[in-house]
């Protein structure tokens, strides 16, 4: 098993009790994101923007121990 | 709009000018930068009798057109030593249109220590002696001014740092609420006021005719189109309005691109007590409002009204840029506390990004501790009161940085970085490098490809940016002159159809037949000109450049330096425009 740490962001939040702190989930060995947003049963079109430490991801990206792992929904500003 | 108002500072002559033909078909940033090319010797003194300052609304502005209220400020930046366009929301650009003026040109110079104001209405224009507003804050002068106006007037002002012509001075808009808070901030624009004694513009349109529309049917299939994609795309219909622009503070920081601490990581640990997620929590909780409109007829509302505590008014707007320079920035993560530098630095007359940046540097230089917020806002009020310490934090971040001896300054072209770390984002920093402006993240926000995947999708980390980074710089071009707001791209960008929209708007009201293809042609046609004021004024290649410890120092999370080539940057303005 393995354990990462997930962010959800923006309307995800609702997603996620304890809103703001990041959460530490344990996951198969293997798992990708695609299995992450599976657990957390997030829809895809609202995981706009997935970041695994700091780097744009998309729903293949296979996890490792400790990765931390961003998901936002659309999001633009300036 | 049919007239050009002129106003010279020197004999006090107001005169209303038809529009020469070479005009007639621009508006906004276009009309700004080639009335300044046309006009201003590019190597005067910025503070000095040659030097003017253009205001137009853009040609859209005023109509019924949607988020399209945008009034573009130009001249010789103080800040930058070269052209500059700052442009800003509010309701006086509206109102500008309204009255039929497609620019205002203020020139000359009076006797030094005299103040004036400037009224438009439906009966002229007219200077009006204010030494008495000599002094006085933004919030105060917006507030007098509604007393001896009337509610509702459009007011374009400056605060103190303007009157004692600082380089961070901005020129303030006034919000529907009569806010001072929305800024033709960047590059000094407030100090060419400043030089110029006046402190203010009063803009009332009661009984205005409004803007000609010279193909009503085509106007308004275009408005309909571009107001249906900002409707639908999830960015300007959902979470603009719902968390602001600072939903980017998360996005930034967990892309490793958030400028922390004077530009020293890319990653703040207070990061989540700043972001738009918690600003939109603490808004609602105290009565305060998100989804709040800059002027009428915006349909994104990305604005906020921010309360204290107490729930009563403390600021508007907290948006991204002045959240992350005030905040992250300076290690601050005290809501409260940046509401309060943003409101001093409405009150002061003050770029909030260069502001922010400034303390970022004077806290490197040791006259406060990172985070230490309470310092930094009395560092701010020293601004204000114009005290030799002031003076140097007033006049920016280049300026200070030499002050102290700090190597580590965020500029290009002595213009501070706004909030995206050009090492962990490749794009953007050949924008900085490359724009007009100095660094200057409006000019060709290629974020929206790089990290949010919006229109586009490309590799943050790739240096080979000179072609997204022009692209985007001309597109902005157009959309600035027209007097859009620069979000609308959010939507347009990802659905052809509104930008299709946006153009035949435009041909609607000018009477024109631009296709979307001439969009990038007449963005680049207005660009070189900007370009070659720049040349004349003594900017060269060594300008387009990023600052040295970026090359050297490796930017946490990512450890990465800036690794883009000059020949990058010096790409990115190599084409030839059709005269």
């Amino acid at each position: 098993m393995i354990e990462v740490e997930v962010r959800l962001f923006g309307n995800l939040r609702e997603k996620a009790p304890g809103s703001g702190e990041p959460s530490l989930l344990t996951l198969p060995e293997g798992a990708t994101v695609d299995d992450l947003l599976n657990h957390l049963e997030i829809p895809r079109q609202l995981s706009k923007l997935i970041f695994v430490n700091g780097v744009r991801s998309d729903t293949s990206t296979r996890l490792k121990q400790g990765d931390r792992v961003g998901i936002f929904p659309p999001v633009a500003g300036g | 709009m049919d007239k050009i108002l002129r106003v010279n500072m020197s004999d006090g002559s107001v005169k209303v000018e038809e529009v020469p033909e070479k005009y007639q078909l621009l508006g906004g940033r276009a009309l700004t930068s080639s009335i300044v090319c046309d006009e201003v010797v590019p190597t005067c003194h910025p503070l000095g009798p040659y030097n003017k300052l253009v205001l137009a609304p853009g040609m859209v502005t005023g109509t019924s057109a949607p988020s399209s209220g945008r009034l573009s400020v130009g001249g010789k930046s103080p800040l930058t030593g070269g052209i500059k366009e700052a442009n800003a929301g509010g309701i006086p650009g509206q109102k500008l249109a309204r009255l039929g003026y497609k620019a205002v040109i203020i020139e000359g110079q009076p006797e030094r220590g005299k103040l004036f104001l400037l009224k438009i209405s439906t009966g002229g224009a007219e200077l009006v002696p204010a030494d008495d507003l000599a002094g006085k804050g933004m919030y105060e002068i917006n507030k007098t001014l509604w007393e001896r106006y009337g509610e509702g007037t459009g007011i374009i002002g400056i605060g103190p740092a303007g009157e004692m012509m600082m380089r961070n001075a901005g020129i303030s808009c006034n919000d529907p609420e009569n806010g001072p808070g929305r800024y033709a901030g960047r590059g000094g624009l407030g100090a060419v006021m400043g030089s110029k004694g006046l402190k203010a513009i009063v803009v009332d349109d009661t009984g205005a005719a409004g803007v000609p529309v010279a193909n009503k049917e085509l106007f308004d299939q275009g408005r309909k189109k571009l107001a249906k994609a900002l409707t639908t795309h999830d960015v300007t219909s959902k979470t603009l309005p719902s968390y602001g622009t600072a939903a980017l503070i998360n996005v930034m920081n967990e892309a490793g691109g958030l400028p922390t601490r004077n530009f020293s990581s890319g990653r703040f640990e207070g990061a989540d007590k700043i972001s738009g997620e918690t600003i939109a929590e603490v808004t609602t909780s105290r009565g305060g409002k998100m989804g709040h409109p800059c002027h009428p007829g915006c349909i994104i509302k990305c604005s906020n009204i921010i309360n204290k505590a107490d729930g009563s008014y403390h600021v508007a707007p907290l948006e991204y840029e002045s959240d992350w320079a005030l905040g992250a920035n300076c290690g601050i993560d005290n809501l409260d506390d940046i509401a309060e530098l943003n409101r001093l630095c409405n009150d002061i007359g003050l770029d909030t990004i260069e502001a922010g940046c400034t303390l970022a540097v004077a806290m490197e230089a040791g006259l406060a501790e990172f985070g230490d917020s309470k310092k930094a806002i009395e560092l701010l009020k020293e601004v204000g009161k114009g005290s030799p310490l002031g003076r140097i934090l007033g006049n920016g971040t280049a300026f200070t940085a030499a002050a102290f001896g700090v190597t580590r300054c965020p500029t290009v072209k002595e213009q501070a970085m706004p909030a995206y770390e050009p090492r962990a984002v490749k794009g953007i920093g050949v924008t900085y490098a490359t724009s007009t402006m100095g660094a200057d993240h409006t000019s060709g926000y290629t974020i929206a490809p790089e990290i949010l995947n919006v229109g586009g999708d490309v590799d943050p980390a790739d240096p080979n940016k000179a072609e997204l980074a022009r692209a985007f710089q001309a597109t902005t071009m157009f959309i600035d002159s027209a007097g859009y707001c620069l979000f609308i791209a959010f939507a347009i960008l990802d659905i052809a159809e509104g930008f299709e929209g946006m153009v035949e708007s435009v041909n609607g009201v000018l009477g024109t037949n631009w296709t979307t293809d001439d969009v990038t042609k007449l963005g680049l046609t207005w660009l070189k000109k900007e370009r070659l004021f720049n040349e004349a004024a003594g900017l060269t290649a060594q300008d387009d450049r990023m600052p040295e410890f970026m090359k050297y120092e490796s930017l946490p999370p990512h450890d990465t330096k800036w690794d883009v080539d000059d020949r990058v940057l010096d790409a990115v303005h190599s084409y030839t425009v059709e005269e």
